[in-house]
């Protein structure tokens, strides 16, 4: 177990060092791309609507908007994170097979790259809430709660991601995951407007998509108005996608390694 | 077979197979401490499997590997901990630079942070790259790119250090350099296991080495010995013009142990090439150019592993 934690801390540190040098490039997807979403449909679209009796406890189209855009901009980062970035280091640069010839295991490579992904997306979390805060949105009590949830929404889809990108041989099929998968659940998971406004099949559908509960999640602690057992669900469903994501991982990085 | 007492690693019907496709059939070697032992053979021989087994990258479908005496196993870890590993293509950190590539290798070695330091300038130092140590990796060219993986493989000191195909691809500049710096380690005392398929650089580098073709183990010896073994001494090349070649006729038979007729050239293998030579002309038989040479271990590998002979 030691020797797992220490070598999991080594990935870690090699992925830190390599950020330290490329990190100018990360901020518009993880820090601008968010903010542009924040003050146009936020500001812009959030002066059209009328939204008393519609949003819960009675908030602000922009508080109802920022709160979710907290949630699916983890999604957005953790799946990102875990798309080409992996398949680079299995394929493209081979960087897993140079830490895989020393006493570096298959489960300390993919626990230092969650590791690794949790603190990006604590860093891309914490920065988009000190944007909420300085709006207005929020209190520091509820924002870091809120930021804790929005990274394991994060969590839960770079597991997943994670998982698939290990068994591609190219980054080609990205496209059709962003594109079909991800794309779509920014926009029907509840961060622009209430499920409840979705017509009947999709209404139902929402529920049992992730975004979702990560969006309920986070939002129900940036307004106060999360119940425990919502709390609960929505926790538990993001947990077990977590650790199903990491199993799979380390099962296919394990194949992909020790061949 | 040589006993396996003492051996570095030691390999018995060690076999890799890949689904239906066998890899490595059932091969055996001892490698000892000090020795600079060699994989000979062509793409496709097994020898990258063998080294990937070796390195505890690769499971051991069956037969028996033992690795400083160790099971790769049960020990893969303890195996790696003493292990260098230089593989076919680089696999660096492009995005950082040099010193940084060793410094976080050498972590993953639990290294400590001193002795680290310390080690890596003496490796840039060696490899010849202390002036590139704040560059980063990505613009560097292949051979500098070799030497930094070769200078990552030696940041734990290691008891063996696995070279596969260490200058393939590589122009003559960076691959004479490589091999002075590989026989300095040599001289002191390393273990080295390489896979090659350049003649000079078996011959160059190797104490002892095997030929493999299609996953088996073909020949063994030293350099020397597998010359004397397989080929004669020298090698007489004559250059014919086509037609004179067509119509050679068995003209050639009897001035040599061997003949070989290639698509530009014939050789005759012979004890004493010049003889043989002073015979061609007394037959009066025209040639464009002619070339004695001592036989090479690119002669064992071709006589080995194919080319259509005629003997």
């Amino acid at each position: 177990m030691g020797a797992l934690l220490r070598s999991a801390w080594c990935v870690f540190q090699r992925n830190l060092l390599v950020y330290r040098h490329v990190w100018r490039g990360s901020l518009f997807m993880g820090f601008l791309s968010p903010l542009l979403f924040l003050l146009s449909m936020g500001l812009g679209v959030g002066a059209l609507v009328r939204t008393e009796g519609v949003l819960p406890a009675g908030a602000s189209f922009l508080t109802f908007l920022g709160s979710g855009l907290l949630a699916s901009t983890c999604m957005q980062t953790g799946s990102f994170e875990s798309s080409f970035p992996i398949v680079g280091k299995m394929v493209w640069r081979r960087n897993y097979e140079a830490m895989f010839a020393t006493p570096v295991s298959v489960g300390a490579i993919v626990l230092g790259e969650l590791l690794w992904l949790a603190a990006r997306l604590v860093m891309v979390a914490a920065a988009f809430a000190c944007v909420l805060a300085a709006f207005g949105v929020g209190t520091l009590a509820s924002l870091v709660p809120a930021v804790a949830a929005a990274v394991l929404t994060g969590l839960a889809f770079g597991a997943c991601v994670m998982a698939y990108a290990a068994t591609l041989r190219d980054g080609a099929n990205f496209n059709a995951l962003f594109r079909f998968g991800i794309t779509p659940l920014f926009l029907f998971s509840g961060v622009f407007f209430p499920i409840t406004r979705l017509p009947a099949p999709i209404r139902w559908l929402a529920p049992t998509t992730p975004l979702f509960h990560g969006v309920e999640l986070t939002r129900g602690l940036v307004l106060g108005t999360l119940g425990a057992q919502a709390a609960v669900i929505h926790v538990t469903y993001l947990v077990v996608m977590v650790g199903l994501g990491a199993s799979v991982a380390y099962w296919i990085f394990r194949r992909r390694l020790w061949t | 077979m040589p006993s396996s007492e003492g051996a570095l690693v030691s390999a018995r019907r060690l076999t890799k197979r890949f689904e239906s496709f066998t890899a490595v059939g059932g091969i055996d070697f001892d490698v000892q401490p000090g020795e600079a032992f060699g994989f000979l053979g062509p793409n496709g021989a097994g020898k990258t499997s063998t080294m990937r087994m070796i390195g505890c990258a690769s499971p051991v479908t069956s037969g028996e590997l033992r690795i400083f005496g160790m099971d790769p196993r049960r020990d893969a870890s303890r195996i790696k901990a003493k292990l260098g590993v230089v593989p076919q293509l680089d696999n660096l950190d492009a995005e950082i630079t040099v010193r940084e590539n060793l410094e976080m290798y050498a972590r993953y070695f639990d290294v400590p942070k001193a002795v680290a330091r310390a080690r890596v300038e003496e490796l840039l130092d060696f490899v010849q790259l202390t002036d590139r140590a704040g560059s980063k990796v990505e613009p560097l060219s292949g051979g500098m790119k070799r030497r930094v993986t070769i200078a990552r493989a030696l940041v734990n000191n290691p008891d063996l250090i696995l070279l596969d195909e260490p200058t393939t691809g590589l122009d003559p500049q960076a691959r004479h350099l490589i091999w002075e710096r590989l026989y300095r380690l040599k001289r002191d005392g390393a273990t080295v296991i390489l896979t090659t398929h350049y003649m000079d650089e078996a011959e160059q580098l190797c104490d002892r080495l095997v030929v493999m073709d299609k996953a088996a183990i073909v020949a063994e010896g030293s350099p020397r010995q597998l010359i004397e073994r397989y080929v004669t001494k020298e090698v007489l090349e004559l250059r014919l013009s086509p037609d004179i070649r067509a119509s050679l006729d068995g003209r050639l038979d009897g001035l040599a142990e061997r003949i070989e007729v290639l698509p530009d050239r014939v050789q005759l293998h012979t004890a004493d090439g010049e003889r043989a030579l002073e015979h061609v002309y007394t037959r009066g038989i025209p040639i464009e150019s002619a070339l004695v040479r001592r036989a090479s271990l690119e002669d064992v590998f071709l006589r080995l592993t194919g080319r259509t002979l005629v003997e």
